[in-house]
């Protein structure tokens, strides 16, 4: 059985590298919401194929929902938008496009041997 | 102790007092405040009602259900700087100009270096036998208003003694409380300063035909009271007496200068303070703006003047010079849902002058010009019925602009082939735009070429116009544009960086290209990959035309937050289910499994505003559990996410009700199942009522109807959204077929031409000549795509399937339905619920909510 409360998870695995998922299973620009460490991390390809790994955390709300967002561009910037009040971030630094005060915590992204991984956070 | 604090705070502030605290003496504070007064002063208000200033011109919408505080001009009931103190329900009683102090009626006496006298007017009531009975009225504050209502409770007629612009607001007010309505008037005309014999006769059938008896020429010789002291009956001279349980007097103001006059400063002959150009009164320390101040030996009884002084007096106590000489005394206004205008020299009292004239009886239409003796330059103009033409030519009345070779062109009904009319943008740059904030088009056209707007918020911010009654916003855009394309700025109706497009323009694309997917469209009309604008923009343009699955395939990634998860997502990132009751007829097995659902999955249940059941609280991973139990027991999906047809209410309508003349029930379920699934360009949303009592509230819909004797009347454009609109009538008494037929065109029509986003009553709004023009759509077929739009509705019943038991069927569609794709036995611990009344809800900050897990961790999902 899990722990659900997040104040008694440790961090033993820093510094470690958590299996997400089969890279031939991440669609394009459609995220997936993944648990690395005790945090929730939404992942997303691009359609230049970069993976991008940030917190699944609306930062505006606390709601975990970012995966669900709506990537596209804005300029040359790859975005997602939060589905709660569609505010945008850049996905490569986390930054909010629309508001300076919100932004996403990043993560490490890479494939190893077919599957997708995320660092977590140390 | 406080004079201290005083002193501390800044040891050489003077005092600055202004009496009155209605809309000039507020724009007067904000004009100190805008420049910078209470620096140098300490400001005190003293107003005498109990509210804060208020719009007195929006009064009458108090009966249409605004509220005291939707017409405050100051909700907070505080100024945001310090330096202002409001004090309210504080009546002043005597002005001492040696001693430069104002007493209070409780003794208290306030010291002033400079004081403003904003104390505006009172009603005017003549000198008539029994004026003093019970239920006699003036029309002047939001007091007045609630004492009108009180006594109409028990009244079943009412007169208004005065048939100007405010008599005839008063006079729709007693007509709105029900009851049978008289406006009493001396001259032989209506509103008899603002349009001569011709628009006055014009406007009295406009009112008549609202049901309003008009008495013109009647002279009012005693007001009757029955035993118990109230008013029963108006007798006029030469006329049979008006049997009235309620009176309204409206004739005219007269300035409240009696603190004025009491002190010794000079009056004007017919009353009012004189001032000079910066408002300045005979003594030099006090002010005078407003309906109370006589300017030119004229006294105004409008608020553009008023504002105007405002301006002018706080200019001139902070050093400056903004001479007030003289107003537009333009006016136009919608009374009774009649346009009236009049501006310029209205009357033709220029020598010399020539009136041009149009009149319709048929359409109620009466316009005239006056223009110089040689027919190049328009003077003035009045115009009852339709007033469309007000805002360009009230800019060009007075101004050297040259009037066109056939001045006719300019009041004539469009005639086909004649270019008529001339544009805003020919204006010179003195001519006012926006008479309430004195605004030139100089100004706007320097609010964009010099700093830089480039939208109509930016504008207004820029230089106020358009921020006091709206009516010249349609204007400012008119020029904004034109601006914007001088400066080689491409005025841009595109949707998104990525559509150089609107959204009907790419409904448009989608249908004559046959295009079915996002990214055919992006490469053959659009640049970059998209974004959250676009994507779910064009989904739903391919959902409307060809109603296949929306995450299927490609499709699956365009879908907009509730469109995503086929479910509406709520604050704490769960969503809400709610299955499909059509007509809100719902069997007792239907009632119970829905029970059972909630208690299984633990999830707050709510009956909606549209007759359904709200099922709140599942996360992710349980709505293909939940659908699956919802399906097998015979309920589909209810569109509750997305921008498509949601519900369908009804009344229970004739099959029980002893009113009701047809089946609305059964009406709404037809209509239902042949809307469902239907996506627009917004929510849509629809009512039947069985009879005109009207107990489903059809008219507060995106598609109305109302059951007659005769058939079904459809309304069309109700809603709107934050800002409310009832629906209008498209058709009356028609048969089942021919209703249907109607709301399919309605429908499909909405659906090709609206802007993203933009709810059917804004829509019908923007529709270049309004309902008329949608019924020609509509109804006559005036464009010739009414088989076109039927064939597009035909398709999409045809091709409507549930999406949740399609969704649950398919193991692809399944895998987004996770809390984690890496741990889908773990539920999201982010969400947490706490106890209210007995249900879940979701726990906010601070609150250490339970993780809520009924259903357990060990969901099978995503491996059916």
């Amino acid at each position: 059985m899990t722990t659900l409360d997040t104040h008694e998870l440790t961090y033993t695995e820093v510094d470690t590298w958590v299996d997400v998922l089969p890279e031939a299973e991440l669609s394009t620009e459609i995220g997936v919401p993944a648990l690395v460490g005790n945090a929730p991390v939404a992942v997303f390809r691009t359609w230049d194929g970069e993976l991008h790994a940030v917190s699944n955390l609306d930062p505006k709300t606390g709601a975990s929902v970012i995966a669900r967002g709506i990537v596209g561009t804005r300029g040359d910037v790859p975005t997602v938008a939060s589905p709660l009040y569609k505010h945008v971030f850049d996905l490569r630094t986390g930054r909010c496009l629309d508001d300076d005060s919100l932004a996403l915590a990043r993560y490490q992204a890479r494939v190893r041997e077919g599957v997708i991984q995320v660092r977590a956070a140390g | 102790m406080t004079q201290w604090k005083e002193q501390a705070l800044s040891p050489d502030r003077r005092s600055l007092v202004v009496l009155g605290h209605g809309m000039v003496g507020h724009k007067f504070v904000t004009a100190a405040l805008d420049r910078g007064l209470t620096a140098e002063y300490e400001i005190t208000v003293l107003g005498e009602e109990s509210r804060p200033a208020y719009d007195r011109v929006a009064l009458s919408s108090v009966f249409a259900g605004s509220s005291a505080e939707d017409l405050s001009l100051l909700p907070d009931g505080h100024y945001p700087d310090p330096g202002v103190t409001l004090e309210l329900r504080a009546q002043v009683t005597g002005i001492d100009r040696a001693a430069r102090t104002v007493t209070l009626a409780d003794g208290r006496v306030v010291a002033y270096d400079v004081l403003v006298l904003a104390t505006g007017s009172y009603p005017f009531v003549p000198p008539v036998p029994g004026r003093e009975a019970e239920n006699c009225f003036v029309y002047r504050t939001i007091d007045d208003l609630d004492a009108i209502r009180a006594a109409a409770v028990d009244a079943s007629a009412g007169a208004v003694i005065g048939g100007g612009l405010l008599g005839l607001e008063a006079a729709n007010a007693l007509l709105n409380l029900g009851l049978t309505t008289h406006v009493v008037e001396m001259a032989p005309r209506l509103m008899p300063l603002q349009v001569d014999d011709a628009g006055g006769a014009m406007l009295a059938r406009h009112i008549r035909d609202l049901g309003v008896h008009v008495h013109l020429g009647a002279t009012t010789e005693e007001i009757v009271a029955d035993e118990r002291g109230r008013v029963a009956q108006l007798k006029l001279k030469d006329a049979e007496p008006l049997d009235i349980g309620v009176l309204v007097f409206s004739a005219g103001i007269r300035p409240r200068d009696e603190l004025a006059r009491a002190c010794g400063l000079e009056i004007g002959p017919r009353g009012g303070v004189v001032v000079d150009e910066d408002c300045r009164t005979s003594d030099p320390a006090i002010f005078a703006v407003g309906e109370v101040a006589c300017a030119q030996g004229m006294v105004y009884g409008l608020v553009a003047p008023g504002y105007s002084m405002a301006e002018t007096a706080a200019t001139a106590i902070a050093g400056e010079s903004r001479p007030f000489t003289g107003a537009d005394l333009s006016t136009k206004l919608k009374l009774m849902g009649v346009d009236v205008a009049s501006f310029g020299d209205a009357f033709a009292t220029t020598p010399d002058a020539l009136e041009l004239t149009y009149a319709d009886p048929i359409t109620r239409v009466y316009k005239k010009l006056v223009v110089s003796a040689d027919a190049t330059r328009l003077l003035g103009g009045i115009l009852v019925g339709d007033a469309s033409a007000y805002l360009t030519l009230r800019p060009m009345a007075g101004s050297d602009i040259a009037l066109p070779a056939n001045p006719e062109d300019l009041i004539l009904p469009p005639r086909s082939g004649s270019g008529g009319g001339i544009g805003p943008v020919a204006l010179p740059d003195e001519a006012t735009i926006c008479s309430c904030e004195n605004v030139s088009k100089g100004e706007i056209v320097g609010a964009v070429t010099s700093h830089g707007c480039t939208t109509i918020p930016d504008v207004k911010g820029c230089t106020k116009a358009g921020t006091g009654c709206g009516s010249c916003v349609p204007l400012l855009k008119t020029l904004l544009d034109h601006e914007l394309t001088k400066l080689g700025v491409t005025v841009s109706k595109a949707i998104c960086e990525h559509f150089a497009y609107s959204r009907a323009e790419l409904f448009d694309i989608v249908r004559v290209t046959g295009a079915r997917s996002f990214s055919d469209i992006l490469a053959s009309h659009g640049t970059g990959r998209g974004c959250d604008i676009c994507k779910p923009a064009i989904a739903s343009i391919l959902a409307s035309r060809y109603n296949e699955h929306v995450l299927e395939g490609e499709r699956g990634k365009l879908q907009d937050t509730n469109d995503h998860l086929l479910a509406n997502m709520q604050r704490n990132g769960t969503y809400s289910v709610v299955p499909r009751i059509p007509g809100g007829e719902i069997t007792p097995e239907g009632l119970i499994l829905i029970g059972e659902v909630a208690k299984e999955f633990g999830l707050y249940t709510k009956i909606t505003g549209g007759q359904r059941i709200d099922l709140f609280g599942a996360r992710a991973e349980q709505l293909p559990l939940i659908w699956q139990r919802l399906v097998d027991g015979g309920f589909e999906s209810g569109h509750a996410y997305g921008k498509s047809l949601r519900t369908i209410k009804s009344c229970v309508g004739s099959t029980w009700c002893r009113y009701g003349v047809q089946d609305s029930v059964g009406m709404a379920i037809a209509l239902e199942l042949r809307y469902r699934g239907l996506r627009a360009p917004h929510k849509l949303k629809s009512a039947v009522s069985g009879c005109a009592r009207e107990c489903a509230e059809a008219r507060g819909k995106d598609f109305g109807i109302i059951a007659t004797e005769k058939g079904w009347n459809l309304y069309v454009g109700g809603n709107g959204g934050m800002t409310p609109k009832h629906a209008i009538e498209l058709a009356r008494d028609l048969d089942d077929e021919t209703l249907i037929r109607y709301i399919d065109r309605f429908l499909m029509f909405y659906i090709r031409t609206a802007d993203r986003l933009q709810r059917t009553a804004p829509w019908l709004e923007a529709l270049d000549g309004g309902i008329e023009y949608l019924k020609a759509v509509i109804v006559e077929d005036s464009l010739g795509i009414c088989a076109d739009l039927e064939a597009d509705m035909a398709r999409h019943v045809a091709t409507y399937a549930d999406e949740w038991a399609a969704t649950i069927a398919d193991p692809e569609k399944l895998k987004r339905f996770v809390s984690f794709v890496n741990a889908p036995d773990v539920p999201d611990p982010t969400i947490t619920f706490v106890d209210e009344r007995g249900q879940i809800r979701p726990a906010g900050p601070g609150e250490s909510g339970e993780p809520h897990i009924v259903a357990g961790p060990t969901l099978k999902v995503g491996a059916v």
